[in-house]
């Protein structure tokens, strides 16, 4: 069964859109006429209707547009796989690695390479949490060890091996020039070099990300914008329950 | 103008406290110096351009020196001395002085006291150019600004950051047009941590540009270019933190910059950069900022980052007091501090906004003659652009009605990306409507007696005290190593740069420390 969907701005299937964005040209008729046509005929947009056109610098002008898109998409063909382990809570998580694995999970956590930005793993890990839900340095069942910003892959790789993790956590803020999946790559890749891969369940997650993106870049999760210390705590808590469960038999 | 009733017997002591703390800091400064000061001195007396592998000469210099355990003696002092040897240029230096250190006596004989003297009357003559050269261009920075004009408070502070110095001043020109009244450049990240200062005009950065001499050259031609078009005197700003702190304040000060990033405690505690070299490198920076008349912005916005704005506002205020205390140590006045503070209260949280003008209105009224610096909201920010939007407006408004000196304009992008052309204009416009809209509200409204906002400014100045006196019994470093600020541990001799710290001999030569006077007007 197909169900076909457009965009909705007041009426089902109008497929209105609202748009803005910025034109390298002086503010003015021909200007207007060319955020038109950009819409209308490169774009394939109906209805187009410029609400505003506002010279924003010598030679720059900012455009609000409006316009309708015949395009529509099977929404049951759009597949994106997402982490499915429940969220079991702080309380949940603690008991089920309490019962089931009977032993702590063991966690670094950092973000390599040039991005200097903490905001993430300080956020997942660090014992305030994040919008209400406590980090892992909370969690009485998890060892979790925040290593920073700008680490070095060895140097993260080594920390993993010294405290003999189960996961690593890698955050990723920057994404200017790609330079995230450069340095997720980057970390997979020395993993495999000196034979770790297979040894840590690898996070990654980050504003800018997905679990798509996480599992093509050779990751076993990835955690986009929203994610939760909780959410993290959960799949590995499953994760590690489900490996010890593997090698048991 | 509306004002709450401050206990001012409560901050008077604040200051008193945070003297004594800064005090102690000093006396430990005062027998150091680091890497980073040398290679700044080295700088000052005309080191310039790059040696082997690309790698800047005073570094090479500084490095040699340091390998050979004779830093301690000062930079200046060896310059001095390889001019005595013959050498007169820094790159002969570079390639002759490992050689004559390792020869020892052979390669670098005992002085007679005439000629020490000698040495240092001809170093001392250098650095007394040098320093009048900064402090001619202070006073061309001046006339610029004062005859131009540079419109007023709060001033619209705007950041480009493409990563290309020449797009930089394309979007620089578009903001200022726009009614930015200071552009900051921001840096490539990862900046702070490099012990060098990449060299000459680049393309190429990730989150930002990097800071180099003839960036700053760049984009100051571009503004005053800029500013004479306008009318209008256009300020530029960028970061001396990090393991190059001092380097940057002289480029800066050299290039005519106005403002720079600049604070005790940020590299410590952000960037995990050892603390006595931060505590080092941030005075002698500060010595050249007092010299050329730059208004700092400190860092305490960054605290609510990552610690709770709720909890911990009065540590922003804590910190506010003792880079205070430091900078007048290193000779600088009220009118160049911009002590920095955020509007990073949980927006969700009923009265937040009436918390975020308690704080705004008690950092104004504790530092008066200060030009202080409120952050926008970074930590709640959402990919909702809509609803990002409204929350900046309200700092806006809590901005002009407690009349910060300087704002950073926030932009309704900040949780996305650096911002595009049309974020920050957008973000400029509404800033230009709320300024203009409500520019005399704080002249207008009273505080209600013991109403929230009273309460909770003297909640936070109670705790501010306390906590000082709990730094001034422990001492700073210790309070630092047990997290006072930002939630953040470090170690005494943790971190990035320690080994760059050196003790000072007992022969230290740095004709800089008295020649560095405060600027009587900075600007």
């Amino acid at each position: 069964m197909q169900r076909r969907i457009r965009p909705y701005g007041d009426k089902t299937d109008d497929g209105v859109i609202q748009m803005s964005f910025t034109l390298p040209v002086p503010a003015g008729p021909r200007a207007r006429e060319a955020a038109r046509l950009l819409l209308e005929r490169e774009m394939g947009m109906k209805d187009v209707k410029i609400a505003s056109m506002e010279g924003i610098a010598t030679d720059y002008t900012y455009f609000v547009a409006y316009a309708s898109t015949q395009a529509s998409l099977d929404y049951d063909a759009v597949d994106v796989p997402i982490v499915k382990t429940p969220n079991y809570g702080f309380t949940g998580v603690n008991q089920r690695i309490e019962s089931e694995l009977k032993r702590h999970i063991i966690v670094v956590g950092g973000n390599n390479g040039f991005d200097s930005h903490t905001v993430g793993i300080d956020a997942i890990i660090n014992m305030k949490g994040f919008s209400g839900d406590y980090g892992l340095e909370r969690y009485p069942w998890f060892r979790a060890f925040n290593l920073g910003a700008q680490l070095k892959d060895d140097e993260f790789l080594d920390r993993a091996v010294e405290v003999n993790a189960d996961a690593v956590l890698v955050s990723k803020v920057v994404t200017q020039r790609d330079i995230h999946k450069e340095d997720a790559l980057g970390l997979i890749q020395r993993a495999k070099d000196r034979g770790l891969r297979d040894r840590f369940i690898f996070v990654i997650g980050g504003p800018r990300l997905t679990h798509k993106e996480g599992l093509e870049w050779g990751f076993d999760a990835g955690f986009g914008p929203g994610t939760k210390p909780s959410d993290v705590a959960s799949y590995l808590a499953d994760e590690v329950i489900r490996r010890a469960r593997g090698r048991q038999r | 103008m509306a004002t709450l009733p401050l206990d001012h017997d409560k901050v008077a002591d604040c200051r008193h406290l945070a003297r004594g703390i800064a005090a102690n800091v000093q006396q430990y400064i005062d027998g150091h110096t680091t890497v980073a000061v040398e290679r700044t001195v080295l700088r000052l007396l005309g080191v310039d351009g790059t040696g082997e592998h690309g790698a800047p000469l005073a570094n090479l210099l500084v490095e040699t020196l340091h390998k050979a355990g004779v830093l301690g003696k000062g930079a200046a002092w060896w310059m001095g001395r390889c001019f005595r040897l013959g050498m007169d240029s820094p790159t002969t230096m570079a390639l002759e002085l490992p050689r004559l250190l390792a020869a020892g006596d052979r390669g670098v004989p005992p002085l007679s006291a005439e000629d020490e003297q000698a040495l240092q009357d001809d170093v001392a003559a250098l650095a007394r150019d040098a320093v009048e050269e900064l402090g001619r261009r202070r006073e061309h920075r001046k006339a610029l600004r004062r005859s131009l004009g540079i419109g007023p408070d709060p001033q619209k502070y705007i950041i480009v950051a493409t990563g290309n110095i020449h797009e930089d001043a394309v979007q620089a020109r578009a903001a200022a047009q726009a009614g930015a009244q200071i552009i900051a450049v921001i840096r490539s990240t990862a900046q702070s941590l490099l012990d060098y200062v990449p060299q000459g005009a680049t393309t190429e950065g990730f989150g930002g540009t990097y800071a180099t001499q003839e960036n700053f050259r760049i984009m100051r031609e571009a503004l005053d270019d800029e500013s004479r078009k306008l009318g209008r005197y256009i300020q530029l700003t960028n970061y001396s933190s990090g393991l190059c702190m001092p380097e940057i304040a002289y480029m800066a000060a050299h290039e005519r910059l106005d403002m720079l990033l600049n604070d005790s405690m940020y590299g410590i505690l952000f960037r995990d950069i050892n603390m006595r070299r931060t505590f080092i490198d941030q005075y002698f920076s500060r010595r050249i900022v007092a010299h050329a008349g730059i208004i700092i912005n400190t860092g305490e916005d960054n605290y609510l980052t990552t610690a709770d704005a709720v909890d911990k506002g009065h540590t922003v205020l804590t910190s506010q007091f003792i880079n205070e205390a430091l900078a007048h140590l290193a000779g600088m006045k009220d009118s160049q501090l911009g002590l920095g503070h955020a509007h990073e209260i949980d927006p969700w949280l009923e009265d937040s906004w009436l918390l975020e003008l308690a704080m705004a209105q008690l950092v104004r009224q504790v530092f008066p003659a200060h030009p202080i610096k409120f952050m926008p909201p970074t930590k709640h920010m959402t990919g909702d652009i809509f609803w990002s939007h409204v929350y900046d407006a309200m700092f806006n408004l809590a901005t002009v009605a407690t009349r910060q000196s300087i704002q950073l304009a926030g932009v309704m992008t900040e949780a996305m990306h650096t911002p595009l052309m049309m974020d920050r204009y957008a973000a400029i416009k509404s800033v230009n409507y709320i300024f203009n809209a409500a520019r005399h509200l704080g002249e207008e409204i009273e505080f209600k007696r013991g109403g929230i906002i009273d309460q909770r400014a003297r909640l936070v100045l109670d705790r501010a005290h306390a906590e000082l006196q709990h730094v001034s019994r422990a001492g700073l470093m210790d309070a630092i190593g047990e997290g006072v600020f930002a939630d953040t541990r470090r170690k005494l001799d943790g971190g990035k740069g320690h080994d760059g710290v050196v003790q000072r001999d007992a022969g230290y030569f740095n004709p800089f420390l008295s020649l560095l006077t405060p600027a009587a007007e900075p600007y």
